[in-house]
Order: structure tokens, then C-alpha cells, then sequence
């Protein structure tokens, strides 16, 4: 035994890249429903923050203009004129509140989707898995998920917010298209939509990935 | 100390904490088990067996004592160290056979051969060597949902052999299968011990899993209760040398 016992035990080879991605691809496919009803969360958290968002910049841009007849049509549709020029409150409660929907949104979605494989991690684990590859896959999955999921959680946030636009402006809306505003919001909710899904998804992973075999797979489903 | 011990277990305690109580659920095991070997541990639900199954397998870590491997200690080793140990040294088969349900059979075997360092294609080779030999060559590319209780173990089998291991750990293997398919699956286990030398060490309630052991070692209240060769144990319906297990 002597001999033995002597020899180092090596370190586990860690999984390249290229592998991890090819099995993460393979579980999204077929895991594709599920995969695609997180996605959705997404979706939906950031279309809702994006809409809020473009709708606001619109309007502020509309008010810009000074037009009289616009401005009626902007009482009509409820917008506080002479509130909206300043610090708006009640449109900044509302953009906070629909920024809050959308982080709870898409960390429910992400969190769910990991914490009902914490007894696959476990397992995998068992095989001989590193803690980086777990923590590797769950990165690639929660990426492709959220900014795909992002992408098109905003564009849909901002075809909704214009098409409103359109049925309550017309041709106003694109007399002065805040181009530059609209840009910025589409930007910061595609950062928060892929930071978010991505943290939401791999904390977990990692926190899982991290305690001993038979822990994660005694975790209750 | 004989070169034949592959695993040697030294005053393992586990005590287990829920609030201000402490349960004890080992109370100082110790134990060589021989290179080779096939032995069962048997014990009700509750004697600690379950644990110290986990803490033999590297799966869990005692609160006190020393599990050693081949000659090493699993209390010295990194994290990264375990990982390849329970990659190259040990297989693990489970009672609810815990595949991947979003993999193949094939893909299930073929993840345990990519962690030890294969390629791709060359994992997948190995994989169906060895589901070819544990007779599921025609049911590559099926997933765990398509499969029965008897083939899932199967390809748990394969998956837990496709390294070449020296120690197979088998919590209640046969715990979630018929009585014919309980047979075949001991049966394989047997099989693979003879053909491959590995060492098989299975927790269980299932008399049939006598007839296949070396070694039984009844485990209750958290010690070893009793220790026996199978010449030395007399088997009647519903008890074996007296004691019934529950």
C-alpha cells in the first residue's frame, strides 16, 4: 500500500468551455418548454419596464414640442402637462414599481429554474464534476435565456409603447422621436434583463454546486 | 496493515444538528473493507446507515474520524481532489437511480467519461461499450422518462462502472424495483465485481442481496452491531440468524 498512498492524488481536469456549451445546448433543447416558460418571465418583466420606460420618453418628448393642439391631445390621454416638465412623481413611482415587478419577475423565473435541479447538480457532482462546471453551464444556460428573453422583452416593450403612441398621438409622435432617450431605456433594460437573469440563476448554481453531494441532493424539490 | 484494504474507516462520528438538539447518527464506526469484495451493510431506516454510506462514498463529511481510500485520507484532500476521486475511484448507484432526465442514456453514461478527461467522441464510444454490456445497446438515445425502473438502473450501472472505479458504493439499489428485476440488478453487480475486480459495497433492506455478499455488516443505533463472513450466516424466511430486519 505504501507505494500507493504515496502518489499524489491529482487534481479533477476541469471541463473546457467548448463542452459545457455543447451540453448546456442539449438540456435547453430538451428542456425546451420549461426553458421557454422562464424565458417568458423575462420577457414579460423587461417588456413592462421597457414600455414605461419609452412611453415616458415619448411623452416627455411630446410636451418638448409646445404645440397647442398636441398638448390637448396629451390631456386627453391624462398626462399631467405642467407636472410631466419637472420631476414627474407619479411617472417616477410608476417606472421604480415597474422596475421592481421586472427584477422579481425574472429572479422568481431564474431561481425556479435552478433550485428544481439542485438534485442534478448533487448527482452530477457524485460523477465527478468540479464546482466550475456547474457553475459554467448555469452561466451559459441563464445567458442565452436571458438575453435572448431581454432582446425580446424589448422590442416588444417598445413596439407596444410606440404603436399606444401612435393610437394616441398620430403623426405627432414622430415629429420629435426621442431617438437618443429611447436608446438609452432600450439599453439599460437589456443590461438589467441579462445581469439579472444571469446573477438570479448562477448564485444559486454556485451556492448548490458548492455544498457536499448528498446536502444538495436532499434538498427537498 | 494487509495491501488488501481498499477502503479503512476510522472512528467515523456524524452528529447532525436541528436547533439545540444534537443527533448522534454515528457513534464511532470503524471498519476495513478488502479489495474485491462485495459487501452489504444492513440496518433499519434510522441506524445511521444511510450516513455512513455518504461518508465512505466522499459524498458527506464525518464530524469526527477519518475515511481513507486506497491509502488516502479523504481529510486531506481539496475539493478538486474529491471531485477526481469520485470521478476515477468510486461509482455511485442510488435507489431512485437519479439519472439526468434531460439526457439520453447514452449521454448519461458519456457525462461521467467527459469528467475524467475524454473527449467528446470518445466518451460516447465508451458509453456504448459498456451499455452494450449491460444489455441496453438498443436503447442509446432513449431518456430516463422512456425507460423502466430496471433499465434506468442499467444505465445507472454503466455510468457508475464506464470509469473503471475500485469501489462501487449501492444505496438500496433494488429499493425502488420489482423482486425479478431486483435479482437481475444484484445479479449484475455480482457480475461486474467478478468481471472488472472492483469492490462493491451496498446499503440494504433486501435479503436477496445476501446470497451475492462477501462480507454483511449490520449496522444499528449508529455502530457496528455485528460483522459476518456469508458461510457464517444461517438464512431462514423472514429472519436471517435470528434477527428480522425491519
Amino acid at each position: 500500500m505504501a507505494e500507493q498512498a504515496q502518489r499524489e492524488i491529482p487534481d479533477q481536469t476541469p471541463v473546457p468551455w467548448g463542452v459545457a456549451l455543447i451540453v448546456s445546448w442539449g438540456s435547453l433543447r430538451r428542456r425546451f418548454l420549461r426553458a421557454l416558460i422562464t424565458m417568458l418571465g423575462v420577457v414579460l418583466g423587461i417588456a413592462f419596464l421597457t414600455y414605461m420606460r419609452v412611453n415616458n420618453d415619448i411623452v416627455h418628448a411630446l410636451i418638448r414640442l409646445k404645440d397647442d393642439g398636441l398638448n390637448v391631445l396629451l390631456q386627453k390621454a391624462g398626462v399631467d402637462i405642467y407636472a410631466a416638465q419637472g420631476t414627474d412623481t407619479m411617472m417616477i413611482l410608476l417606472i421604480g414599481l415597474s422596475l421592481i415587478t421586472c427584477l422579481v419577475g425574472i429572479v422568481n423565473a431564474m431561481l425556479m429554474s435552478v433550485t428544481e435541479r439542485i438534485k442534478e447538480i448533487g448527482t452530477l457532482k457524485c460523477l465527478g464534476a468540479e464546482d466550475s462546471f456547474i457553475v459554467k453551464t448555469y452561466f451559459i444556460e441563464s445567458s442565452l435565456q436571458g438575453v435572448i428573453g431581454t432582446a425580446l422583452g424589448a422590442l416588444i416593450g417598445l413596439l407596444i409603447s410606440v404603436g399606444v403612441a401612435l393610437i394616441s398621438y398620430g403623426h405627432w409622435v414622430f415629429a420629435g422621436f426621442p431617438w437618443m432617450a429611447v436608446i438609452l431605456s432600450l439599453t439599460l433594460a437589456l443590461v438589467i434583463g441579462s445581469l439579472m437573469s444571469v446573477a438570479a440563476s448562477i448564485l444559486p448554481a454556485y451556492w448548490a454546486a458548492r455544498k457536499q453531494p448528498v446536502d444538495a441532493m436532499r434538498v427537498e424539490e | 496493515m494487509s495491501t488488501d484494504i481498499i477502503i479503512r474507516a476510522e472512528g467515523l462520528t456524524k452528529v447532525y444538528r436541528m436547533g439545540v438538539e444534537e443527533v448522534r447518527a454515528l457513534r464511532g464506526i470503524s471498519i476495513d473493507i478488502q479489495r474485491g469484495t462485495y459487501v452489504s451493510i444492513m440496518g433499519p431506516s434510522g441506524s445511521g446507515k444511510s450516513t455512513f454510506f455518504n461518508i465512505v462514498g466522499g459524498l458527506d463529511r464525518p464530524t469526527a474520524g477519518e475515511v481513507l481510500l486506497d491509502g488516502h485520507r479523504f481529510g486531506d484532500m481539496s475539493a478538486r481532489q474529491m471531485a477526481w476521486i469520485r470521478c476515477h475511484k468510486i461509482g455511485y448507484i442510488f435507489q431512485s437511480f437519479n439519472l439526468i432526465p434531460s439526457m439520453t442514456a447514452l449521454e448519461n453514461v458519456a457525462i461521467a467519461r467527459i469528467f475524467s478527461g475524454l473527449t467528446l467522441a470518445a466518451a460516447r464510444a465508451d458509453a456504448t461499450k459498456v451499455l452494450e454490456q449491460v444489455g441496453l445497446g438498443h436503447r442509446l438515445h432513449h431518456l430516463p422518462a422512456q425507460l423502466s425502473g430496471g433499465q434506468q438502473q442499467r444505465v445507472a450501472i454503466a455510468r457508475a462502472i464506464v470509469n473503471r472505479p475500485e469501489v462501487v458504493l449501492a444505496d438500496e439499489p433494488t429499493g425502488n424495483l420489482d423482486l425479478r428485476t431486483g435479482e437481475e440488478i444484484i445479479q449484475l453487480l455480482g457480475q461486474m465485481k467478478k468481471d472488472l475486480n472492483i469492490t462493491v459495497i451496498a446499503a440494504t433492506h433486501d435479503m436477496k442481496m445476501l446470497s451475492a455478499s462477501d462480507t454483511v455488516v449490520w449496522i444499528s443505533d449508529g455502530g457496528i452491531q455485528r460483522v459476518a463472513r456469508r458461510d457464517e450466516i444461517k438464512i431462514d424466511v423472514g429472519t436471517i440468524d435470528g434477527q428480522t430486519l425491519a
